[in-house]
């Protein structure tokens, strides 16, 4: 009998140790990644003849059960395959999460893995580079440059020595698909790295991981020793005679690190500054030299990309955003978790389709797309299509895409304050308008909530100056969740000013 | 400092001198090692690495990971982020800090460090936190006291 309890971090702390515990050497127990229903975890996967049944949300007191008739154990949701959640998506880059072992190789190759390194292997580099710029990927950490296009310029870049950075500092709430991407398929990590480094002439990569990630950070650690001894990395990838190689560093609870510049500062082990641009990190980036700085989910994607071809993944999505996206669902909802889909659908069928609504069943009064910096949203917009330009049409962004739902207990003037809050503890320092004007607005916003109306002008003056003066993200769009609570919620500033 | 911290640190200086950006795994191997990184321990560091006393500092202090002082024998740490704060993070926040009367960054009486963190990935089943390096997810007042409980015996 095969039982497949998730390793994954959110089942782990909803008692899947415990549960694995339970089971004992009652049956062969596999550690996968997650399947995304995080309100089913622990999801348990009893494999049958008919497929894998999931079993959820799974106690200690539930598992005997799992030895008896399994139609009738009280926590049986069926086959897997056949839950709505997973029916209605489209998995690319989560393909295999979920589904398979996520240390074994074998498993893995079994599943489609190593495909798209094996046909880069046979190709020139800038056919490589080509194809995932004819595929439409876009960075998927918030930015949304084209990945292709900035793999080209390192590539065209002429040193000595080239790198490939990931980017695995998912530092906005509301986001982990790169910790469940890596815990639960680590390899397709690796692929993407590897073919990044032959399409870009890079040797080296560095995998940068949040220390909040403990789980992440062993599954990664793990995996490039397997893939190391499988000759997927080395001194001849895939046997091809190309050298790639790469390691796990792991970052030290500074949230700016997730900004590109910083992070490359960070993994030279200095301070966690911003740099300005230019130079641009393809020209300058690691140690002065040209660097790809992708994020996890990007170059996960890429594996796919090389598998299936260009025009395959460019079939899907809307306007300028191609692909599917991994959605995570969090906050004050019913059904939380992640969910990949093609770009274009709207807001609204995100959050009470999918999402099924709040968690307390309360009204939906707002969502934050797009983490720490992205604006809230109100249900008046809820027609808006999630893609990266229709939400700056809307004075938002997709971010990383995360999803915060927020019932109508939430007081919008509160989370304006927060957001400057987090700005001014997490703020580098480098820059004047994010150091200085994260603090002010604190202040200003706690001016508005005594009831003095003659801050709110003030405020929105100071979020025009840290948007247009801040180096980076942090500063400059810190603004967008502090003006998006202002505007599309006014009553939550105009009430305490009425009980003045 | 200690008889043989001078030993311990050259020990975790040899595993990563040579690497590329060496500094942030070193302090890592010295917090897991004294718990902090001692002030002491400095010099060494940036005899091995060829830097100053400034950029050492500099590194330390600019990380919230890195302490210049021992934490308390358990630390638990509460998520503040958002998603958080949607299911109720704030109220749970508020009751650890009154059970164990300390603000932030605060250590009880009996030995238990009250910190927060932004975001730990659980954002589907907040409020989340981490109890001594343990997950933990949905965690309300009576979570906060049963574990609270259990740490301090």
């Amino acid at each position: 009998m095969k039982i497949y309890v998730p390793l994954d971090s959110a089942a782990v702390a909803l008692g899947a140790d415990e549960v694995v515990a339970a089971i004992g050497d009652r049956a062969q127990v596999v550690r996968n990644g997650s399947r995304g229903m995080v309100w089913l975890e622990p999801l348990v996967e009893v494999e049958t003849d008919a497929g894998r049944m999931a079993f959820g949300p799974m106690t200690v007191e539930d598992v005997p059960g799992l030895f008896g008739d399994l139609s009738k154990h009280p926590k049986a949701l069926g086959l897997t395959e056949d839950l709505s959640w997973m029916k209605g998506q489209t998995r690319l880059t989560f393909a295999r999460v979920g589904v398979i072992d996520p240390l074994s190789l074998a498993d893995y190759r079994a599943h489609g893995g190593l495909v798209g390194l094996q046909r880069a292997v046979g190709m020139e580099p800038a056919a490589v580079v080509a194809e995932v710029t004819a595929s439409g990927l876009r960075g998927r950490g918030g930015a949304g440059f084209p990945t292709g296009i900035k793999w080209k310029t390192v590539s065209e870049a002429k040193a000595d020595r080239k790198y490939i950075v990931c980017n695995a500092d998912e530092g906005d709430s509301a986001t982990f698909a790169d910790r469940m991407l890596m815990e639960g398929d680590p390899f397709t990590l690796i692929e993407g790295m590897a073919i990044a480094g032959l399409a870009c002439g890079a040797v080296k990569g560095f995998v940068y991981i949040r220390s909040e990630y403990p789980v992440a950070i062993r599954v990664m650690e793990q995996a490039i020793v397997l893939a190391r001894a499988e000759g997927v990395l080395g001194t001849s990838v895939l046997g091809s005679g190309r050298v790639f190689d790469m390691e796990v560093r792991v970052g030290a609870g500074a949230y700016v690190c997730g900004e590109e510049t910083s992070l490359l500062n960070s993994l030279e082990g200095k301070r966690g500054v911003v740099r300005a641009k230019p130079p641009l990190p393809a020209l300058e980036g690691f140690m002065g030299k040209p660097t790809v700085v992708n994020n996890v989910i990007s170059l996960a994607t890429v594996p796919v990309i090389m598998e299936r071809g260009a025009a395959f993944y460019q079939a899907f999505g809307l306007g300028r955003s191609r692909g599917t996206i991994p959605l995570q669902i969090a906050g004050n909802v019913r059904f939380g978790g992640l969910y990949e889909c093609a770009f274009g659908v709207s807001l609204g069928d995100i959050v009470d389709g999918i999402g099924g609504g709040t968690l307390t069943g309360r009204p939906v009064k707002a969502v934050q797309v797009g983490g720490p910096l992205g604006a809230y949203f109100p249900r008046r917009l809820f027609d808006t299509p999630f893609a990266y330009e229709e939400f700056a049409g809307k004075d938002g962004l997709i971010g990383h895409a995360g999803l915060t739902v927020f019932d109508d207990s939430a007081d919008m003037l509160s989370q304006a304050r927060f957001a400057m809050e987090f700005c001014a503890i997490e703020s580098c320092g480098k820059c004047t308008p994010c150091r200085i004007g994260a603090v002010r607005g604190v202040e200003t916003v706690d001016r508005i909530a005594r009831g003095d109306a003659s801050a709110i002008p003030l405020l929105t003056d100071l979020c025009a100056t840290m948007k247009a003066g801040s180096l980076c993200a942090l500063g400059g769009f810190t603004p967008y969740p502090v003006l998006s609570a202002l505007t599309h919620f006014p009553d939550d500033f105009a009430v305490k000013e009425a009980a003045e | 400092m200690t008889h043989d911290m001078p030993a311990a640190v050259g020990e975790i200086l040899n595993r990563h001198l040579g690497r590329e950006g060496a500094l942030l795994p070193i302090l890592h191997d010295i917090q897991a090692e004294f718990g902090y990184v001692p002030e002491e321990v400095q010099p060494q560091i940036t005899k091995a690495l060829n830097i100053s006393k400034a950029e050492v500092h500099g590194v330390v202090s600019f990380y919230h990971d890195f302490r210049d002082h021992k934490a308390g024998a358990h630390v638990v740490k509460l998520c503040r982020a958002e998603a958080c704060q949607a299911v109720g993070a704030d109220r749970v926040a508020a009751h650890a800090k009154r059970a164990l009367g300390v603000d932030w960054h605060g250590t009880s009486a009996d030995g238990v460090t009250l910190e927060p963190v932004f975001c730990l990935g659980l954002c589907a089943c907040g409020p989340a936190a981490m109890v001594d390096g343990r997950l933990m997810g949905r965690v309300d007042e009576a979570r906060v006291d049963a574990v609270l409980a259990g740490v301090r015996g």
